[in-house]
């Protein structure tokens, strides 16, 4: 019988509702509780335990104890086998980890978890892409791209995985600095990646094919790129899955979540930072090319550091090339791809329409907007 | 005096009260405001200057029946025209199921609600896998010339080839289509015919397949009705050097031919026209392909694959796409086409065709059109002057006739026939000059032994003339 | 005392819902029901001359074209063949049967049955397309009128309708804006055609197929198409727009002249998709727009019936400069005579055989002829009509939006999000349809990908009451209550149709999959074998 994981983060959420942004750090959690906050993980956990109910009796629920998952799945019904020991009330990042590695160990085939980006990242450091894993969300704004889109529907996309009725793909975990956020600068990084379910629709009475999955899109628009490349330029390649599916249709290497530089179809530097890039472009022409890291759209937040502002002066707009599958535009529900580099003139020239390559000899017109 | 508004039958909700009724309802003033997005200046200012209508159902009939009157019918004048729209019997419940209202007016329902669409088309399917010997067959497409351009693209797509090589014994139309269809992508190479049997060739092909081809594509039977007796060394030679065979052929001759898979051809296309299908002035065609079984295949169809699956009651069949994400493509060679409205009525209709013949009928069919083709070309020969077949080959339906040596032209003769009541066969003279003052002549299973000796009648009083 | 059953067909006064159930027959699968040596059909026999005359004709076919085994076809009586064909009928909800409104973008309208008499008549289904002219003087005089009355319907000065449907139009005007280029030189060059995101798929797909680059638009916050977005988008490598307006969404573009005049200074063409056509006859045209070209779909706003896929028509239009491009033959007059005018050395050549789905044609012919201009226009008017009522309707619903153009009328469809009543109730947009098809209509949700979530587009077409309107809302109106009330419902629906939920699973599996009888009953055999090594 097939094993799901719970994890919930009793502190996740739990600054948002009365203006924190972040709830990492118990200083930060302890001001939360004293505006009044109750944390909403618990609740959100149970809307998508809810959803999986109808189907207990095919599945063995793997949890942590009391408020960190065995409390919410008791009070939804199931009975859950409960592994590992924590101090009730003092829960932290570590409890996360190893709960998420004790799971892993334990062979759950889905990793639930209840939290936020930084419940991402715990989970991310333990178990890395070692397991299915799915967030159902709760906390503040998400910047990372492995939750459910509600907690309803992270439970539906459960259930259907464990029902071998969806696929599995990458999404990005991001590294927010709360402290920035909270003085109102997004600091996003690229973390890592974790894999998640996705779904496919229930009825396919169309009259035309459905779109190509995310992974052949990605193949589609590096062989895009790959044959557009002109010799003897630099090509810049910031961080994310599709970025990463160009140097793979190379043959080449590309660090997970650095920036990498390649020319004439070999490598030239691989986790550049700035200065590297500043001397590069004294060498000879080059281009960038960026792909929307993260479930908010930003393709240059002021996290992608070797790309900083002076480097963007230095290329100049026309040699931004921007790749994006389309179902990550898709996502972004018509909102505009954002950038915030740290300098609001840079910013300023960056925004407008840009001829987004979302496939082999296919551009989509989208905004950019600061 | 203000005019009285029409209230028409197709549009129940055209009786002024309840129009009204229904603008007070959205608080709506007249029409006007729901055409505000439309500027002015896209506005048209006068009503569309149009024929009066026929508002009665009786002067609409008149109307169109009276054109329609102007025709003469092949059930009124002897048809020997084919050249890829054929006149075969049409059974009687072939009409009847193509005009039942539910299978005429279903569209892009569910595999729920519109689980006998669904059924029907995966019988279809099924029974022409059973003639072709394939596994997968399409939904139908437009039309025979489609499905081969598509064939074609799809074993461009496979082979990541850029050569196709084609007969020059092929209908120009067909070539016409397939040259605009590739255009951005292959090329084409042509390969003749030989001239005593009219089968491809095989020395031609030979110096032209290189690890460019992607494709050999020929017919069997051809456009001149030859049967090619060399299919399996045709396909063997196109897979020696890397590249797939597609065959086009007609399914009402797959009762008595062996089917192409089983000499070697990867894609199978084809029209279904033949198959129950009233020639409707050439507005009565849908087109097949089928391959093996094999992922690299069935995964560049760009029709529509029905599949046969479980429900969650036991025992019940449903339906619904196959490979329903289709790859994406990383070439532009490799995108899958479209899929559109198509066919499918007379893909129905074929099945239903294939049900009522079964393995006999077929089989029965197959061999008096060959006995009556074969018969009315021996009794043309005869004729002084007259050559026929032209091609020392077996023949399936139709066959190309010579009339060189009657002094006469193909257009002065069927001029001759038309008006002792014949359509004479195909005039070739302009299409293929190599072949003189040629025609190609269909006869099927509807010319009777009478209908050929009127024919030959006919002939001899407009050669003497 | 007699029972007046009618009363019971209200509940406070409103009509209820229908105790639907849709025909269930269980049918088998034809090869199921086949007995050995059963005819369906005799066929007719050589004449005994003729045998004598030919011998055993097939031992003349080549060594290896003899077909070995008879082709393994199942073998029926003819009544059988009846029976299981009508059952499958039955079982199919085709357009005559139910309020039709749920296939948005298809223009489900009434395809008027006199029509049939007509396209059935031997007068046409005897033809042959290569008969001598002056033999089919009718059915030629029949597709000149039509073009004449396209023409004044679109403002485009001649048509073919050699395309066989819809999609197949759009390829043949991206063939025809290729050869354009092609013709100045500038083949090359411009290789990059601009849709629209909610314009048909197959603006895109067969713009690609015929070899251009696309570059699609997404539309601006109001859900029109953005026209900065197009700027941002011409250059010197455009060839040209294809775009459907109004959208899938139902809404017009009001800047749609001006789109054109962008990619007209670009220099490229502009395709006008006007497969919405059905709510703007006589109220606007291509023309005015300043289209080059634009198709109509027969099958959709013409009323040729649907056929359960095809087959259909696309009649395709140009002006003068771009005549000579069009498919071989066209249709033409000499004053005297129809013909078929194959003199056109620019042609593209064909995209198809012979002139047209000529039964099609017949069947828009008469539809045009049978409402003249007024009653043309009448289609456009009731048909926006009965949208714009069945959305007020709609909207009653609590759960249901209609995303972009808040608070502004539609033209002919409406593209709902059903996102609200998911987040309450988890609910599905499909299963709302699947519950649906339990009161006997049809529901779609969207073309992919799905830009408006939950995503649902109903077209009333002019073809409907008032009250079928109001049935068809009722419908929604309670399975979208029973969502919140008894949402398994909807999570196994349907209850009332012909089959119960598919599992989909083995469609995606190479080792499963079976598009044909002998390749399912292959792949069962082959699954059963290794439990039988077992046992």
């Amino acid at each position: 019988m097939k094993r799901l994981g719970l994890i919930v983060n009793p502190v996740a959420g739990l600054g948002g509702r009365v203006g924190l942004k972040g709830s990492d750090g118990e200083k930060v959690q302890q001001r939360a509780r004293a505006l009044g906050a109750v944390a909403p993980a618990p609740t959100r956990a149970a809307q998508a335990l809810e959803r999986l109910r109808p189907a207990a009796g095919e599945f063995e629920l793997f949890t942590y104890p009391m408020e960190m998952g065995e409390a919410v799945a008791r009070a939804c019904g199931f009975e859950p086998i409960v592994i590992g020991e924590i101090a009730s009330g003092k829960t932290t990042a570590a409890d996360t980890q190893r709960a998420a590695r004790e799971m892993m160990a334990q062979g759950v085939a889905l990793l639930l978890f209840a939290g936020g980006d930084g419940t991402a990242r715990d989970i991310y450091d333990a178990v890395g892409e070692g397991l299915p894993v799915l967030g159902i969300p709760t906390g503040v704004k998400m910047h990372s791209a492995v939750f459910g889109t509600r907690p309803e529907s992270a439970g539906e996309l459960a259930l259907l995985f464990l029902r071998e009725k969806a696929g599995l793909r990458e999404a990005e975990v991001m590294d927010i600095d709360e402290e920035a956020l909270r003085r109102g600068e997004v600091r996003a990084r690229l973390y890592g990646y974790l894999r998640i379910p996705f779904e496919r629709p229930l009825v396919q009475g169309l009259k035309a094919p459905s779109s190509p999955g995310e992974r052949e899109a990605m193949r589609a628009i590096a062989a895009d790129v790959a044959e557009e490349m002109e010799g003897g330029v630099a090509y810049i390649l910031g961080p994310g899955t599709t970025t990463r599916a160009i140097a793979s249709h190379l043959g080449l290497p590309k660090t997970l979540l650095g920036v990498d530089v390649i020319r004439d179809r070999e490598v030239v530097a691989l986790d550049v930072n700035e200065a590297h890039l500043l001397c590069l472009l004294e060498e000879g022409p080059a281009r960038v090319i960026v792909t929307p890291v993260g479930g908010q759209g930003y393709l240059f937040g002021r996290g992608n550091q070797p790309i900083s502002p002076a480097v963007l002066r230095r290329l100049g707009r026309e040699n931004i090339l921007v790749v994006s599958t389309a179902q990550k535009l898709q996502a972004l529900g018509g909102r505009p791809l954002l950038v915030d580099t740290g300098d609001s003139e840079v910013d300023l020239w960056l925004c407008g329409y840009y001829r987004v390559i979302t496939g082999y000899r296919e551009r989509t017109i989208y905004r950019v907007s600061c | 005096m203000r005019k009285k508004p029409v209230v028409y039958p197709y549009i129940p909700n055209s009786v002024p009260e309840v129009k009204e009724q229904m603008l007070r309802e959205l608080g709506a003033e007249s029409m006007e405001e729901f055409y505000a997005d439309i500027p002015e200046a896209l506005r048209l200012k006068r009503p569309l200057d149009l024929p009066p209508p026929l508002l009665s159902e009786y002067d609409l009939r008149r109307h169109v029946e009276g054109l329609l009157q102007k025709n003469r019918t092949c059930q009124e004048y002897l048809n020997f025209l084919g050249a890829g729209c054929y006149q075969h019997y049409v059974p009687a419940v072939c009409d009847e199921v193509n005009a039942r209202g539910e299978f005429l007016t279903a569209y892009a329902g569910e595999p729920y609600d519109d689980h006998g669409r669904f059924q029907a088309l995966f019988e279809y399917t099924s029974m022409m896998g059973e003639l072709l010997r394939m596994d997968v067959v399409n939904v139908p497409t437009y039309d025979g010339y489609q499905a081969a351009a598509t064939a074609l693209s799809m074993a461009a797509r496979i082979t990541r080839r850029r050569e196709i090589v084609l007969p020059r014994a092929l209908s120009p139309d067909k070539l016409s289509k397939i040259r605009d269809y590739v255009k951005p992508d292959l090329e084409i190479a042509l390969i003749g015919y030989d001239p005593e049997t009219g089968e491809l060739d095989r020395e031609a092909l030979r110096a032209r397949l290189s690890e460019r081809t992607a494709a050999v594509y020929f017919e069997n039977p051809s456009y001149f009705g030859v049967v090619e007796g060399h299919g399996g060394e045709i396909a063997a030679m196109a897979h020696e050097c890397g590249a797939l065979c597609v065959v086009s052929t007609d399914p009402i001759s797959l009762g008595i031919l062996t089917p192409p898979a089983d000499y070697g051809a990867d894609i199978v296309c084809g029209d279904i026209q033949s198959l129950g299908i009233h020639m409707q002035y050439g507005g009565g065609h849908g087109g097949f392909i089928a391959t093996r079984d094999e992922e690299r295949f069935v995964m560049e169809y760009p029709s529509r694959l029905f599949g046969i699956a479980p429900t969650m009651v036991p025992g019940e069949y449903g339906f619904g796409d196959v490979a329903y994400e289709r790859t994406s493509f990383a070439r532009r060679e490799e995108g899958k086409e479209w899929v559109g409205t198509a066919a499918a009525l007379w893909g129905i209709t074929a099945g239903v065709y294939l049900a009522l013949m079964g393995p006999q009928g077929m089989m029965k069919v197959g061999e008096t059109i060959m006995a009556r083709a074969c018969y009315a070309a021996r009794m043309l020969d005869r004729l002084p002057g007259v050559r026929a077949p032209v091609f020392r080959s077996a023949h399936f339906r139709e066959f190309v006739v010579d009339f060189s040596g009657t002094g006469k032209t193909v257009s002065e003769i069927n001029q001759g026939l038309l008006a002792r009541g014949i359509f004479g066969g195909k005039d070739l003279s302009r299409e293929f000059p190599e072949l003189g003052q040629s025609a190609l002549y269909c006869v099927t299973e509807v010319h009777t032994q009478g209908d050929i000796l009127r024919l030959v009648e006919a002939l001899k009083e407009v050669l003497q003339a | 005392m007699s029972e007046d059953i009618t009363r019971h067909r209200y509940v406070d006064g409103k009509p209820r819902l229908r105790r639907f159930h849709q025909a269930r027959w269980d049918e088998p699968i034809l090869f199921e029901l086949s007995r050995p040596g059963q005819r369906g059909i005799l066929v007719p026999q050589v004449e005994p001359e003729i045998r004598a005359e030919v011998g055993d004709i097939l031992a003349t076919l080549p060594a290896g074209m003899r077909r070995r085994e008879p082709p393994a076809l199942p073998e029926l009586s003819q009544p059988q063949v009846v029976r299981h064909y009508f059952r499958l009928a039955q079982e199919t909800l085709g357009t005559d049967l139910n309020i039709d409104v749920g296939q948005g973008t298809c223009t489900m309208k009434y395809s008027p049955k006199v029509h049939e008499a007509l396209a059935r008549s031997p007068k046409v289904t005897e033809l042959h397309p290569l008969q001598d002219e002056s033999t089919v003087q009718g059915i030629l005089e029949i597709l000149y009128r039509f073009e004449q009355i396209m023409k004044e319907i679109s403002g485009m000065d001649r048509f073919s309708f050699q395309p066989r449907a819809g999609s197949a139009a759009i390829y043949t005007m991206a063939s025809m804006i290729r050869a354009y280029h092609a013709s100045r030189g500038e083949g090359e060059q411009r290789d990059e055609i601009i849709t629209t995101i909610f314009s048909h798929p197959s603006d895109a797909a067969c713009a690609r197929t015929a070899g251009f680059k696309v570059i699609t638009l997404y539309p601006d916050e109001d859900g029109y198409p953005d026209l900065e977005a197009l700027k941002a988008a011409v250059s010197d490598r455009t060839a040209g727009l294809m775009i459907t307006n109004p959208e899938d969404t139902g809404i017009f573009n009001p800047r749609i002249a001006e789109f054109v005049r962008v990619v007209h200074e670009a220099g490229g063409l502009c395709a006008y998709d006007q497969a919405n056509a059905n709510g703007t006859l006589g109220v606007t045209r291509a023309r005015e727009a300043g289209f080059d070209m634009c198709h109509f779909n027969l099958h959709k706003t013409f009323s040729s019936p649907h056929g359960c896929g095809g087959p259909g028509g696309g009649a395709t239009g140009v002006t003068k400069e771009l005549e000579r491009f069009l498919p071989v033959p066209l249709v033409s007059f000499d004053g005297q005579r129809y013909y078929l005018d194959y003199d056109r050395p620019d042609s593209i050549g064909k995209v198809a055989p012979w002139y047209g789905v000529v039964p099609v044609i017949v069947r828009a012919y008469a539809w045009a002829m049978s409402l003249g201009a007024e009653g043309l226009r009448e289609v456009a008017e009731i048909a926006v009509l009965n949208n714009n009522y069945l959305m007020q309707k709609v909207l009653q619903i609590p759960g249901v939006s209609a995303p972009y153009a808040k608070g502004k009328r539609r033209i002919e469809q409406v593209r709902y999000s059903w996102q609200a009543l998911y987040e309450e109730t988890g609910v599905h947009s499909e299963e709302i349809g699947l519950r649906a098809a339990d009161f006997g209509v049809h529901y779609w949700t969207s073309h992919h990908p799905w830009i408006v979530p939950e995503p649902c587009t109903l077209e009333p077409t002019e073809s409907y009451s008032k009250e079928e309107l109001d049935e068809y809302a009722a419908i929604l109106a309670y399975v979208a209550q029973e969502a919140r009330e008894d949402p398994e419902k909807l999570h196994t629906a349907p209850h009332n149709s012909t089959i119960h939920r598919i599992d989909h699973s083995p469609l995606d599996d190479p080792a499963r999959w079976a598009m044909t009888w002998r390749a399912y009953r292959r792949k069962v055999a082959e699954a059963q074998r290794p439990e039988e090594n077992a046992s």
